[in-house]
C-alpha cells in the first residue's frame, strides 16, 4: 500500500547533494493550506523557500522549521461530578515533540467537581509558559 | 391529554443550530420559547468534540466544542427561554402539533405559532456502506468511539484501524493516540484526502500515523471480536485491484464514513426534502415549504465548520419568531415576496439555501453555502447563471469538496437576482 502519494506533505526528502535538506510543508496559518517547499541547510537554517508563498507563509515555515508547536487537546478525571472527565487544552501551543509527554502528565490527574470552564490544572508545565486549562464545566452531584 | 398552545417557537434540538435559534427567536421580541433535547445536556455533539477549531466566525477565537457550547448554554439559561431535557419528540404535524415524551410529564402535546427543526444528523453506519465479513464486536462508528473516550471514559480497543479520511476520523486518529492506543493507519476509498488539509497534518503526521489513499476494507475477520481487517486497493473506478489484498491485526474498526442529516420528523410533517443535500428544501429564511416550520443546521445539509451552524440558526431563529407574531416583533416583514431557485449546476455538489427571498431593501443579508464537489487547484469562478447568462460571478482561490464555499451576496447582486428572467437559476464553478 503506498501512503501519501497524492498529498502534499511534510516530507523529509534527505540529503541532497550541497548536503541540505528539501521540505515540504503544509501551512496551517489559513484554511487553505498551501505546500510551501523549502531548502534547509542541514544545520537548521533555511537556504531557500519557494513556492507561491504569503507573508504568514513564510512566518509559518520559519516557525515550523525552527520551533514547531501544536496545541494538545485531551481530557483528565473528575471525582464526585456528573461526568467522569472534563476536556482539557492548552490554549497556547506546546513544542510539537513535548505532545505525548503532556498527554502522559495529565494521567495522574483528578479534580474535584465541581470544575469550571476555564480552571487552570497545570500552570507553566515545565517552563514552557503554557498552561492546562479546563474547556468544559462539570457539576457535583 | 390538553394541548398547551402557550408557546410561540419551539426548538427541536439542543445542538449548535437550536441553541442559536432559540436564542435569535427570544431576542425578536417578548417571545415564548421551548427548547426540546432528548439527551440528559444541551450542546448536541460539541460536548464530546474536544478539539479546538471551533469559533473563529462567531467568537473570532480558536475554542474547543465544550466551550463553544458552553457559550451559548450560558446565554440561554440566562436568557427567558424553556428547557425540556431528556424529552423525545414523537410525532409532527403540518398543523404544528408536536408529540413529545418524557419521564416527568409523560406524554406532551403541543401547537406553537412556529417550529424550527435543528435534529442535525447521524453517522453513516458499516450496514449503509455494505461492509462484508464477521459481524464481531470491534466495528464502531467514529462519534461513538469519541463518546465512549471523551465523555464516558472508556477506551473500547488497543489497536485501531480507521476507514475514511474525514476530519472527525482523523480526529479520532490523534485522540487515541494521546490516550495511548495505537491506531495503524487511516484509509481513504477516494484518492483523495476527504478532510480538511491542517486535521491531515495536525493529527495524522505530527503522530506519524499513515494514510492510505485508494483503499478500502474488503473484509472484517473476528469471532467474538475483530482480529484482522483485510484491505483491499481501488482503481480510478473505485473497484478492487485483483492481488492488492493486505491483512491487517487489529481490535477494532472506525468508520468515519459520512454523515445523513436526520429527518424522520420532518417528513412527517410534510416538509419536503433535497435528495442532494437529504435535508428540507429551505429559503433564505430558513423556512420550509411548510407554513411556520422553519429548519437548520446539519439537518438540512452537512456543514464543516459550526460557526455557519450557528449563524443559520439565527436566521431560522428570527424568521420563526416573526411568522409567529409575538408582540413585538415585525410581522408583516416576511410577507412572501419574490423567490428565485438556486439549483446545483456544473462542479456544484449542493446550495443552501435551495431558494432566495428577493429582498432589495437591504434588511436581510443572504449567505449562500456551496459544497463542489470537484477538487480545482487554482483560482475558480463561481457564476449564477440565468438561462444562457451569468448575471453574478465571484472568484475563489479553489474548489475542494471538504470545504463550504461561503458567499454573503451584495446589493448589486441581489438587484440581480431580482431582475432575473428565469425562476430557477443554476450555480456552476469553472
Amino acid at each position: 500500500m503506498s501512503t501519501y502519494e497524492q498529498i502534499p506533505g511534510d516530507t523529509d526528502h534527505g540529503a541532497s547533494d550541497e548536503g541540505g535538506n528539501e521540505r515540504s510543508i503544509i501551512c496551517l496559518r489559513c484554511p487553505r493550506g498551501c505546500e510551501i517547499s523549502t531548502t534547509l541547510d542541514g544545520y537548521g537554517g533555511i537556504v531557500e523557500i519557494f513556492g507561491n508563498v504569503c507573508k504568514l507563509g513564510r512566518d509559518y515555515v520559519e516557525a515550523e522549521i525552527a520551533d514547531p508547536r501544536r496545541i494538545l487537546p485531551t481530557s483528565v478525571r473528575v471525582r464526585g461530578g456528573e461526568r467522569p472527565l472534563v476536556p482539557v487544552w492548552t490554549p497556547k501551543p506546546i513544542p510539537k515533540g513535548r505532545l505525548l509527554d503532556l498527554a502522559r502528565a495529565t494521567r495522574g490527574i483528578e479534580l474535584e467537581a465541581p470544575v469550571a470552564v476555564g480552571q487552570v490544572v497545570i500552570e507553566n508545565w515545565e517552563d514552557l509558559g503554557v498552561d492546562l486549562v479546563t474547556s468544559g464545566a462539570v457539576r457535583r452531584v | 391529554m390538553t394541548c398547551d398552545t402557550s408557546y410561540d417557537v419551539i426548538v427541536i434540538g439542543g445542538g449548535p443550530a437550536g441553541l442559536a435559534a432559540a436564542l435569535s427567536a427570544r431576542a425578536e421580541g417578548n417571545v415564548r420559547v421551548l427548547l426540546i433535547e432528548r439527551n440528559d445536556s444541551l450542546g448536541g455533539i460539541l460536548p464530546q468534540c474536544i478539539h479546538n477549531g471551533f469559533g473563529a466566525v462567531i467568537f473570532g477565537n480558536d475554542l474547543p466544542g465544550p466551550e463553544y457550547a458552553y457559550r451559548y448554554q450560558e446565554q440561554v439559561e440566562a436568557a427567558d427561554i424553556d428547557v425540556m431535557l431528556d424529552t423525545m419528540v414523537m410525532d409532527l404535524t403540518p398543523e404544528r402539533d408536536l408529540y413529545a415524551m418524557n419521564a416527568t410529564h409523560g406524554y406532551l402535546h403541543f401547537r406553537p405559532r412556529s417550529i424550527i427543526l435543528a435534529m442535525g444528523c447521524r453517522e453513516r453506519t458499516r450496514a449503509q456502506i455494505r461492509l462484508p465479513g464477521s459481524r464481531c464486536a470491534g466495528v464502531y462508528t467514529a462519534g461513538t468511539v469519541q463518546r465512549l473516550v471523551n465523555i464516558e471514559g472508556y477506551m473500547p480497543g488497543r489497536r485501531f484501524l480507521i476507514l475514511g479520511s474525514g476530519d472527525i476520523g482523523m480526529i479520532m486518529a490523534r485522540r487515541l493516540t494521546i490516550e495511548g492506543a495505537e491506531v495503524v493507519g487511516v484509509l481513504e476509498l477516494l484518492p483523495f484526502l476527504t478532510g480538511l488539509r491542517r486535521n491531515f497534518v495536525q493529527c495524522l503526521q505530527d503522530y506519524d500515523i499513515p494514510l492510505h489513499l485508494s483503499t478500502t476494507v474488503s473484509n472484517i475477520i473476528g469471532g467474538q471480536r475483530l482480529e484482522a481487517v483485510e484491505t483491499v486497493r481501488v482503481d480510478e473506478e473505485l473497484q478492487p485491484i485483483p492481488g492488492s489484498t493486505k491483512r491487517i491485526e487489529c481490535d477494532s474498526l472506525l468508520l468515519s464514513v459520512g454523515l445523513i442529516p436526520e429527518n424522520e420528523l420532518s417528513l412527517k410533517a410534510g416538509v419536503h426534502l433535497d435528495s442532494r443535500t437529504g435535508g428540507p428544501l429551505v429559503d433564505s429564511t430558513m423556512a420550509t415549504n411548510v407554513p411556520g416550520i422553519y429548519a437548520a443546521g446539519n439537518v438540512t445539509s452537512i456543514y464543516d465548520l459550526v460557526d455557519y451552524v450557528s449563524k443559520a440558526g439565527e436566521v431560522a431563529g428570527r424568521h420563526a419568531a416573526r411568522y409567529a407574531g409575538a408582540a413585538g416583533t415585525a410581522r408583516g416583514g416576511d410577507a412572501v415576496e419574490a423567490t428565485v431557485a438556486m439549483r446545483p449546476g456544473q462542479n456544484v455538489g449542493t446550495v443552501i439555501p435551495q431558494q432566495v427571498r428577493i429582498d432589495t431593501t437591504g434588511r436581510e443579508e443572504v449567505t449562500l453555502m456551496l459544497r463542489p464537489n470537484a477538487l480545482i487547484e487554482r483560482k475558480v469562478s463561481v457564476e449564477v447563471w440565468d438561462g444562457d447568462r451569468p448575471i453574478i460571478s465571484f472568484r475563489e482561490n479553489y474548489s475542494r469538496p471538504a470545504e463550504m464555499m461561503v458567499h454573503t451576496l451584495r446589493a448589486k447582486q441581489m438587484q440581480a437576482l431580482a431582475e432575473a428572467n428565469e425562476r430557477e437559476l443554476t450555480v456552476v464553478i469553472q
